[in-house]
């Protein structure tokens, strides 16, 4: 059975009386069932207001979605936020995340807090696989979701080469506001409704860059030959793996540069009319 | 530390009884250096710690050095401390590269600083100096299964190409 989101969501079967004059009924109606006045379908009613009827599944959902024990584990410096986060000004135990426990074998979240290092990319394995069924994981600031700054030899780049990862967190380091907004959102998937990712949420589908015109792949190449000698640029401006594999003689531009020549492009081309003042500057 | 003067007779004074264990003296950063014979380190060093007029007894640093477009490629650094002079001396042991996959050598000077072992380590496992007789030389730092010396300086950074949403399409091995 299909159990109303609002219900679940607000577990106390006593949703907040609108008015005193609600309550007022409220109770008087109380009164009576407790009397032994209330009959028939008045009763059935009263009872149906004051029972809460869902799934075994939801129920249980709710439960681990609001005790999730982290274990004791911290990699590096976004630890010192993960650990006050549990601190009397932060206070995760709001949530239900307080809890750290010193054993995998009692937690059920792992927060990577911190850069994995090749050589611990094995132990936080290891400790994911100890720990019990059901069980999530956060991947905590920038080191442990994307390698960070450390784009060498020693550090894995992204937990998610080694681990199923739930939550990525973003910041270096993410203030423990941010860990604790993330442990909402990982709430949110437990209770098994995930919340949208912003495209979906502001039904913005469509923007991402590769789809606009500006792209490189779009462009005609011959209208971008004032590309630097090479005709390659990555993005990070660095001589990388990008560029040594990108076929030689295709321009391949950044974002800034392959708009620029798209907007180059556009004025060779006037267009059908004046253009439209879009933004606040051709307001003003 | 020693001045000029000075660091020549120490260097004269080894080389009296060691022939040819210190090849040259130099100050680098305001730091009295003697450029020692790799083969003859455990003698130089040996003499430094026990002659009583230096007894630098103290051995506050090894560590590997990759200066690769010069011609000796790599350097072990000793830094010896005198404590109570608070005098400080390095030695650098020059080594060339011998190519083709081969390992820098020299003697392991263990027994005669045990500190050295964690640092003698610590530079096998980022420049591939292998020290001789050193009684457990396994990476220290690194994953034991490690391929690579990656202090050197022709390792590769490493990393990833990052995929911005504006380089999603320019990044290799990416498909949307
Ligand atoms: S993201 Fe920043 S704070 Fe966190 S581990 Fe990396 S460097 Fe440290």
């Amino acid at each position: 059975m299909e159990v109303e989101r609002t219900k679940l969501r607000g577990l106390s079967p006593l949703d907040r009386p609108r008015s005193p004059a609600e309550l007022r009924v409220r109770q008087l109606r109380a009164r009576d069932m407790l009397r032994g006045d209330l009959e028939g379908a008045d009763l059935d009613e009263y009872v149906e207001s004051r029972v809460l009827t869902t799934t075994l599944e939801r129920a249980q959902s709710w439960a681990r979605g609001n005790s999730l024990f982290p274990a004791t584990f911290g990699l590096a410096c976004c630890a010192i936020e993960m650990m006050s986060m549990v601190s009397a000004r932060y206070d995760t135990s709001r949530f239900g995340a307080e809890v750290f426990r010193a054993s995998p074998r009692q937690a059920d979240m792992l927060i990577l807090s911190g850069r994995v290092s090749i050589k611990m990319a094995p132990v936080v394995r290891r400790i994911y696989d100890q720990m019990l069924e059901p069980k999530w994981v956060l991947s905590m600031g920038a080191c442990s979701s994307s390698g960070g700054m450390f784009a060498n030899y020693a550090v894995v780049q992204g937990a998610d080469k080694f681990l199923p990862v739930d939550i990525h967190i973003p910041g270096c380091p993410p203030r423990p506001e941010a860990l604790i907004y993330g442990i909402l959102k990982l709430q949110r998937k437990v209770f098994g409704d995930p919340d949208l990712g912003w495209r979906e949420r502001y039904r913005a589908g469509g923007t991402e860059e590769g789809r606009r015109p500006w792209k490189a792949g779009a462009l005609p190449v011959e209208r971008v030959g004032s590309a630097p000698a090479a005709g390659i640029v990555t993005g990070h401006g660095q001589p990388g793996a990008a560029q040594l594999d990108a076929p030689v003689g295709h321009p391949q531009l950044t974002g800034h540069e392959a708009r620029d020549a798209y907007e180059e492009a556009e004025e060779d081309e006037p267009a059908a009319g004046p253009r439209p003042a879009v933004g606040w500057r051709d307001d003003a | 530390m020693p001045d000029a003067p000075g660091l020549e007779l120490i260097a004269h004074e080894i080389n009296s009884r060691h022939e040819g264990a210190i090849v040259g003296t130099a100050f680098e950063h305001g730091q009295a250096v003697l450029l020692a014979d790799p083969g003859l380190i455990r003698e130089t060093l040996g003499f430094l710690r026990d002659e009583p007029a230096h007894a630098y007894r103290f051995l506050a640093s090894v560590h590997g050095a990759d200066y690769l477009p010069a011609a000796p490629r790599f350097a072990v650094h000793y830094e010896l401390l005198n404590m109570p002079r608070v005098e400080r001396l390095r030695v650098k042991a020059l080594l060339a590269d011998p190519g083709d996959d081969g390992l820098p050598e020299l003697d392991s000077v263990v027994d005669l600083f045990p500190t050295a072992d964690f640092q003698e380590r610590e530079a096998h496992d980022f420049f591939g100096i292998v020290f001789r007789g050193h009684p457990d030389l396994r990476r220290i730092l690194m994953p034991e299964d490690y391929v690579g010396w990656p202090q050197r300086r022709d390792f590769p950074i490493g990393g990833e190409p990052v995929i911005f949403t504006a380089t999603e399409d320019t990044v290799p091995g990416w498909t949307r």
